[in-house]
């Protein structure tokens, strides 16, 4: 027997999501076609296949989205919180119920690993609207007041790193405060957010409280802009952040922003390195590093940089690349062939300004949109990859001397959304994690998601905090 | 195999200061991020081809094992009559790699598999508390090579190690591996259940192989907390490591509460993925187990023809 174990193929079965070849907007309680009568495709990353065609929403169409949410707030904002209590809870166990259909089709629209749409991104779906239900009939202990009112119409936009996820973080604790909600997924991502609308239905939520629109950047506009909507809330790009920031300015419409990042994830000579090793392999490469927290900027401390090194290219030699509907697939397809380009672009600047680049041993598919685990020695302060969000599989390492050295380099940066601090020492790590202006700071992990902890940014990576009891005052007239 | 600590790393064992402050100055251990390590690497779904593949591994991995006082002459024979043709219905099932005894049964299990290429292990060091003097537990090794063992399984001496006596452990295990010569290779049992910590059983694998350890392994399948996915992970970690350092390789052993063919896969798939496929053999790697096997039949009788038979169907030696 030569000692070779290759795994064979395991997908994961397609047949259990029916996705319909066209989709219409949600709103109302029904879908229908949009006004001005466009579609557009959406396509899976990793086989660039059509999957199905949605319908382009119209300034028209957000307007009357707004005009149903904004009859839906009426009742829904005078039900008791118990009540809006049992239609969280509701959805929050069909998710469960249909979490299998939902990871399959997460990974096909996402191109992310079926591993992680079902172990991660589906659990996390859930226990969302089950934690944001639990705070319903609550309000009053929340800390805002007797009886904390919420806001009226949320608009909200969403990024397609997470499509579920993110509607999860911005649905549950609008809906929980007794706002209505019309949601912009992103272009790329559009059908978890559409099969989300029949689950409300599947759920009796009132008709107008969840209002769906798809479309890109004008819709999202148009929804930003309009009068009506009382809450915006943006995950996204920073540059898109910075023009929602403009676009709301001087209004009395209330603004959470959650944008960029370039996360620092130190790590200490007495770190346990190959736990380290884990966690720096998931803070980059997990969701092929289109994570805004990603931890993308790998500061080492000078003395155990070879070794960590050793270690960390060792263990990237092992992940496997490939089909994300096969269960041992660990790194599936970029998102977007945009996206592809501008990861492709950003590390051969890296090259250019003279940093070491080095990825595994990989073949990479034909069709799709691919990109090898990637990651570059030598880097500074001063390369470009240092400093600007790759938003991709690209991993920069930087060395360090002392604790000092290690807090100025993590906190230079326009970001501030998360760091990690890998040592054995807790008192270390207490006092590095005071000096770090970063709004999430893992120890010892990285990447770790959960509803009850507050999630947000200092800087140019925005402003509110989603999660936890902190992430519905975003949704509060407080 | 040198019988003391590795040219590399001579100066570690100088005393029992440089000793002491080498096994603490390893890496630590993060208890979460290695248990969460080892539960992610048993989510992979090993399937058909692969599958097959690895249940044939698996059977020719395992340490068949009887250890029990009620242990006679009779039982062994079966079960050394079991490892040479574990499945008597498919003459392609390969063999397991040893039949593990006590000591007195040692000539007994040797006789039963003469000739079929399966080893003879031995549990001496008055296994499996390892409380008797040096003299006892170093006569129990001669015993057991002299009447034909091929592999002695010895316990460290807990006590000293959790007392901080790191020296009288590894001369211990030194002078063990003496004992067992040049024909016997050497499994030291650091019955992780009783040490307890992560950094403990990290520091117990380097003192091992430092003192000439052939193999490592988890436990003597006698305590609550046998071989983990973790602490097996943490062994293999350590193997690695060490051959990177000292180019000595060195296998491990997990033993104990290992029943299943799928629990088996999820640590070959440790193996492969932490050691790499070097020790995807029957060398390096090892079950102590006594249930295992007949999962393990069942599930290839079920490959081959596509149906469960049952238990009557695999033998109960």
């Amino acid at each position: 027997m030569a000692p070779v174990f290759d795994y064979a193929p395991a997908p994961e079965s397609r047949s259990v999501v029916d996705i319909a070849p066209s989709y219409g907007l949600f709103i109302d309680g029904e879908f229908t076609d949009a006004a001005g009568g466009k579609v557009f495709k959406t396509v899976s990353p990793s086989t660039e296949e059509v999957l199905s065609e949605v319908a382009e929403a119209t300034e028209e169409d957000v307007d009357r989205a707004v005009k149903a949410a904004r009859r839906a707030f009426e009742k829904w904002s005078a039900l008791p919180g118990s009540e809006r209590a049992k239609y969280l809870f509701r959805i929050a166990r069909v998710i469960q119920e249909r979490s299998r259909e939902l990871a399959v089709l997460e990974t096909l629209d996402n191109g992310k690993p079926i591993k992680e749409t079902r172990d991660a991104d589906l659990p996390l779906v859930a226990a969302h609207f089950f934690y944001y239900a639990g705070w319903a009939d609550k309000l009053e202990h929340a800390g805002y007041g007797a009886n904390p009112r919420p806001l009226g119409v949320a608009g909200q936009v969403i990024p397609w790193n997470f499509p579920l996820l993110m509607l999860a973080w911005k649905i549950a604790p609008a809906l929980a405060t007794g706002n209505t909600v019309v949601l912009k997924p992103a272009e790329t991502t559009p059908l978890s957010a559409l099969f989300f609308a029949d689950i409300c239905r599947q759920a009796g939520l009132p008709r107008g409280v969840v209002n769906i629109v798809t479309g890109d950047g004008r819709a999202g506009a148009a929804l930003v802009a309009h009068p009506d909507v009382n809450k915006v809330a943006f995950t996204g790009s920073t540059a898109v952040g910075k023009e929602i920031a403009r676009t709301v300015a001087g209004t009395r419409k209330k603004l959470t922003l959650e944008l960029g990042g370039k996360g620092a994830n130190i790590v200490f000579d007495d770190a346990p390195i190959d736990q380290a090793v884990e966690g720096i392999v998931n803070g980059i490469f997990f969701n092929q590093g289109q994570v805004c927290c990603a931890g993308s900027r790998l500061l080492v401390q000078e003395s155990v940089h070879d070794e960590l090194l050793d270690s960390l290219k060792r263990r990237l030699s092992t992940l496997r690349l490939g089909d994300p509907l096969d269960k041992n697939t660990d790194i599936g397809a970029i998102n977007s062939a945009e996206q592809l380009a501008r990861i492709t672009a950003l590390a051969e600047q890296g090259e250019a300004e003279g940093a070491e680049r080095w990825s595994p041993a990989c073949e990479l598919p034909e069709n799709g949109y691919w990109f090898a685990p990637t990651l570059f020695t030598g880097v500074t302060q001063a390369h470009t990859i240092a400093r600007d969000e790759i938003f991709g599989p690209v991993l920069s390492v930087l060395t360090f001397r002392t604790p000092d050295e290690a807090v100025a380099k993590a906190n230079n940066t326009p970001y501030g959304l998360s760091a990690g601090i890998w040592t054995e020492k807790g008192s270390r790590i207490l006092a590095v994690a005071n000096k770090l202006r970063a709004g999430v700071i893992w120890s010892n992990t990285f990447n770790k998601f959960d509803p009850t902890s507050p999630f947000g940014g200092y800087k140019e990576s925005g402003f509110g905090r989603e999660g936890g009891r902190h992430g519905l005052e975003a949704y509060l007239d407080v | 195999m040198p019988t003391t600590a590795p040219h590399a790393l001579s100066d570690v064992t100088a005393s029992d200061s440089t000793l002491r402050r080498f096994l603490h100055g390893l890496p630590g251990v993060d208890a979460v991020g290695l248990e969460a390590r080892a539960a992610s690497l048993g989510t992979r779904s090993i399937k058909t081809t692969a599958k097959a593949y690895a249940i044939d591994l698996a059977i020719s991995m395992v340490d068949l094992t009887t250890l029990e006082g009620a242990d006679t002459p009779g039982k062994v024979r079966a079960l050394g009559a079991k490892a040479v043709r574990p499945d008597p219905t498919d003459r392609t099932t390969p063999a397991t790699a040893a039949v593990c005894v006590y000591p007195d049964m040692v000539a007994t299990a040797k006789e039963a598999v003469a000739g079929s290429g399966v080893k003879v292990a031995s549990v001496a060091t008055a296994f499996p508390a390892g409380r008797a003097a040096i003299s006892v537990k170093l006569a129990d090794v001669r015993e057991a090579v002299a009447a034909g063992a091929d592999e002695i399984d010895m316990v460290i001496d807990r006590g000293a190690f959790l007392a901080g006596n790191y020296m009288k452990v590894y001369d211990e295990i030194t002078a063990v591996k003496e004992a067992c010569g040049t024909d016997a290779r050497l499994k030291v049992i650091f019955e992780t259940g009783e040490l307890s910590t992560y950094d403990n059983i990290r520091r117990a694998s380097w003192l091992g192989m430092l003192a000439g350890a052939d193999f490592i392994k988890t436990s003597t399948g006698k305590v609550a907390v046998n071989a983990t996915p973790a602490n097996t992970l943490l062994m293999l970690e350590a193997v690695r490591d060490f051959r990177a350092q000292t180019g000595i390789q060195v296998g491990v052993k997990p033993a104990g509460g290992i029943r299943t063919s799928k629990d088996a896969i999820k640590f070959l798939v440790l193996v492969n993925e932490t050691a790499g496929e070097d020790w995807l053999d029957n060398h390096w790697f090892r079950f102590g187990a006594s249930s295992l096997l007949n999962d393990l039949l069942l599930q290839r009788q079920k490959l081959a023809t596509g149906r469960y038979s049952g238990p009557d169907y695999v033998t109960v030696d």
